[in-house]
C-alpha cells in the first residue's frame, strides 16, 4: 500500500455525508445572504452608483461576494473538519490509521474545498437572477475558485489543529479574515480609495484574491493576474509547509 | 519469525514533565492473550497509545512483526486494531456507516459480507441502521470493538474492555476474545479486574509507575506466588497449639475453633497428609475443612506494595 486510497476516500465520503446531513443549512445560508447583499448593495445602493471600470455596480460585486463566501466557508469547513474529531476524541482513529498526514490533509481539505466550490457556484447561479454576469475567462475563473477554496481550507485546517477551544476556533475568522475581506475590495475597486489607503490595501492578501477573480469575470483587476496567482499559490505553499511541520511533530494532535 | 510485538527501552516523558514510561521492555508472542495489569496511572494506556500511534514516544524502539512503528507505520498500523479506554464515535453516524468507515480508513476494500458477520457476532446486526446516539453504553462499546476489528487486525489492543460493563456483557466479551484468539489474533488487554486477567490471559504483565514489574505465565504465576490456606473447623476448641505441631506454620482463629495452615504448593508437596496424620495421632478431630488459593489480586497487591 503506497497510498491509502481507501482511507482518503473513506474520510472524504464521510465528510461529504456530514455536509449532506445539514445540506439545507449549508446551502440556504449563503444563498439567502447573497440575495440580501444584492438587494441592499446591488439594488438599493447600486442603482445610485455609477459603474466601476465600465461594469455595473451590481455585476461588479459578484466576484467579490463569491470570494467573501468562499473564504469564510473554506476556513470554517476546513477547521471544523479536524477540530470536531479532536474535540470528541474520535481523532484517535485517524491518528492510529495507516494514513500519512498528507493523506489526511488531502481527504479533509478536499472535502472542505469541494463544499466551498459548490457553494461558490450556487452563489454565482443566484447572482444571475439579479444581474447580468459575464465571464470572460471561465477556465481562469474556475482555477481561481479551486485554488482559493483549497488554500483557505488548508488555512482552516491549520486553525482547526491549533485551536484548543471553540473561542479560538472563531477568533481568527472573525478578528482577521472578516475585516480583511471587507477591506479587500469586495465591494469597491481600490482605485476608489484615497491615498494612503490605496497603498496600504496592497498589503491586504484578500485584495489579490478578489482582484484576480474579478479579472477572470470582467477582464479588469486592481493588481496584475500574475500577482494574484502568485499570491494564492504562495499562500497555499506556506500552509502546506506549516501542516507538514504540524504532522511531523504531532503539534496539538499527539501528546 | 519475529515476535508480534517487541518493545525495548521505551520511555515517555509528557510535556508536563511527567514520566509515564520509564524504560519498558516487553515481548508479546503471536497468538497469545496478554493482560497488562496495573493501578491507575501506571502507564498502561500510554504504552498502548504509543504502539498504536496516537501518542509519540520519547525514546526506545517498538517493533510490530519486526517492523518499526514509525519508519514502517503503514505496515504496522494495518495489522493493529485498537479499542480505546474511552468511547469515542461520531454520534450522528449509523453503526453500519461508522464500522465501514473504519475498514476503509485502515486501507481495506469494502467487504459487506465480513462486516455483516462481524456485526452479527457482536449482536449489533439489528442495530446496523441506528445512529450511535440511540445506542446504550454497552452497545457503543461493542461498536468500538466492531470498528477495531473491521480491518481484520492481527494484533488487537483492548484498553479496559470491560470497565463499566455488566456481568453478562463481560462474559460475552471474554467469549469473544477467546474466539478471536482461536482464530489467531493476538490480544493485549489492560484491566483493573484481576479475575479478568486470571480467567483470560495466557500471560500477565504487571506495570506500575511506568515500569514493568513482572511478566509471567498466568498459571506459573499463580503457582509460584500463590499461597494456599487450609482451614480446619475443629470439633473442640483449642487454647494453644500443641508443641507436637510446631513444624507446621499454624494459627488459631475464631476463638480457637479453627486451625489455619498456610502453605506454598511446590514440588515437594503440600505437607497436608503429614499434618492430618499427626492430628489423628494427637486425637484432634475436625468436622470440616476448607482450602483457599490466594488470587492474582493478592499477588498483585503484594507486588505493587513492595515497590
Ligand atoms: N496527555 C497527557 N499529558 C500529560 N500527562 C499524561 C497524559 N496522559 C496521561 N498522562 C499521565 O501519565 C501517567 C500514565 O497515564 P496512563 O493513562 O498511561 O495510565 P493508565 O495505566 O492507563 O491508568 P488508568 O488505569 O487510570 O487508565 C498518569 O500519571 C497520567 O496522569
Ligand atoms: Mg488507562
Amino acid at each position: 500500500m503506497l497510498i491509502n486510497r481507501n482511507g482518503i476516500w473513506s474520510i472524504y465520503r464521510t465528510e461529504m455525508a456530514r455536509t449532506m446531513r445539514t445540506v439545507w443549512q449549508s446551502v440556504a445560508t449563503p444563498v439567502i445572504t447573497t440575495a440580501l447583499y444584492f438587494i441592499v448593495f446591488g439594488g438599493a445602493i447600486g442603482s445610485r452608483m455609477q459603474s466601476v471600470g465600465g461594469v455595473g455596480y451590481g455585476a461588479f460585486i459578484v466576484p467579490g461576494l463569491i470570494m467573501l463566501t468562499i473564504l469564510t466557508q473554506s476556513i470554517s469547513n476546513g477547521s471544523i473538519g479536524i477540530y470536531f474529531p479532536k474535540f470528541t476524541g474520535t481523532i484517535f482513529e485517524i491518528l492510529s490509521a495507516p494514513l500519512s498526514g498528507f493523506e489526511a490533509v488531502v481527504a479533509y481539505v478536499g472535502a472542505a474545498a469541494t463544499k466551498s466550490v459548490v457553494i461558490g457556484l450556487i452563489i454565482l447561479l443566484t447572482a444571475t437572477f439579479f444581474v447580468q454576469v459575464q465571464i470572460l475567462h471561465p477556465v481562469w475563473m474556475v482555477s481561481f475558485l479551486l485554488l482559493t477554496s483549497i488554500a483557505f481550507s488548508l488555512f482552516g485546517f491549520i486553525i482547526g489543529i491549533w485551536a484548543k477551544n471553540f473561542e479560538q476556533l472563531a477568533i481568527i475568522p472573525s478578528l482577521v479574515v472578516t475585516p480583511l475581506t471587507f477591506l479587500g475590495g469586495a465591494f469597491y475597486s481600490i482605485d476608489m480609495l484615497p491615498q494612503p489607503w490605496q497603498t496600504i490595501s496592497l498589503f491586504n492578501p484578500v485584495v489579490y484574491l478578489v482582484s484576480g477573480f474579478r479579472w477572470s469575470f470582467y477582464g479588469v483587476g486592481d493588481v496584475s493576474v500574475a500577482a494574484s496567482l502568485g499570491f494564492t499559490m504562495g499562500f497555499m505553499a506556506a500552509c502546506l509547509v506549516l501542516l507538514w511541520w504540524m504532522f511531523k511533530t504531532g503539534y496539538r494532535l499527539k501528546p | 519469525m519475529p515476535s508480534i510485538l517487541s518493545i525495548s527501552a521505551l520511555e515517555k516523558h509528557y510535556k508536563s514533565g511527567l514520566t509515564a514510561l520509564g524504560g519498558v521492555d516487553l515481548e508479546v508472542e503471536r497468538g497469545e492473550i496478554f493482560a497488562l495489569l496495573g493501578p491507575n496511572g501506571a502507564g498502561k494506556t500510554t504504552l498502548i497509545s504509543i504502539v498504536c500511534g496516537t501518542v509519540t514516544k520519547t525514546s526506545g524502539t517498538v517493533l510490530v512483526n519486526g517492523r518499526d512503528i514509525e519508519k514502517d507505520f503503514r505496515a504496522t498500523r494495518t495489522t493493529i486494531g485498537l479499542v480505546p479506554q474511552e468511547i469515542a464515535i461520531d454520534i450522528f453516524a449509523t453503526v453500519w456507516a461508522t464500522v465501514n468507515f473504519s475498514r476503509g480508513l485502515f486501507g481495506r476494500a469494502p467487504d459487506p459480507v465480513y462486516i455483516e458477520q462481524l456485526l452479527r457476532d457482536l449482536s449489533l446486526w439489528e442495530k446496523r441502521n441506528s445512529k450511535i446516539i440511540e445506542l446504550s453504553g454497552g452497545m457503543k462499546r461493542r461498536v468500538m470493538i466492531a470498528k477495531a476489528l473491521s480491518h481484520e487486525p492481527e494484533l488487537l489492543f483492548l484498553d479496559e474492555p470491560t470497565a463499566g460493563v455488566d456481568v453478562n456483557l463481560r462474559r460475552d466479551m471474554w467469549a469473544m476474545v477467546r474466539k478471536l484468539r482461536d482464530k489467531g489474533v493476538t490480544i493485549v488487554l489492560t484491566t483493573h479486574y484481576i479475575e479478568e486477567a486470571q480467567e483470560m490471559a495466557d500471560r500477565v504483565g504487571v506495570i506500575d509507575k511506568g515500569r514493568i514489574r513482572l511478566v509471567e505465565k498466568t498459571a506459573a504465576l499463580m503457582q509460584q506466588l500463590g499461597k494456599r490456606r487450609l482451614t480446619l473447623m475443629l470439633k473442640r476448641p483449642m487454647a494453644t497449639i500443641p508443641a507436637e505441631l510446631a513444624e507446621w506454620p499454624l494459627e488459631l482463629q475464631a476463638e480457637g475453633n479453627q486451625l489455619v495452615y498456610t502453605f506454598k504448593a511446590d514440588a515437594e508437596g503440600t505437607g497436608i497428609p503429614a499434618l492430618l496424620r499427626r492430628l489423628g495421632e494427637l486425637d484432634i478431630d475436625f468436622k470440616d475443612l476448607d482450602t483457599e488459593r490466594s488470587s492474582l489480586e493478592d499477588i498483585f497487591v503484594s507486588l505493587v506494595e513492595r515497590t
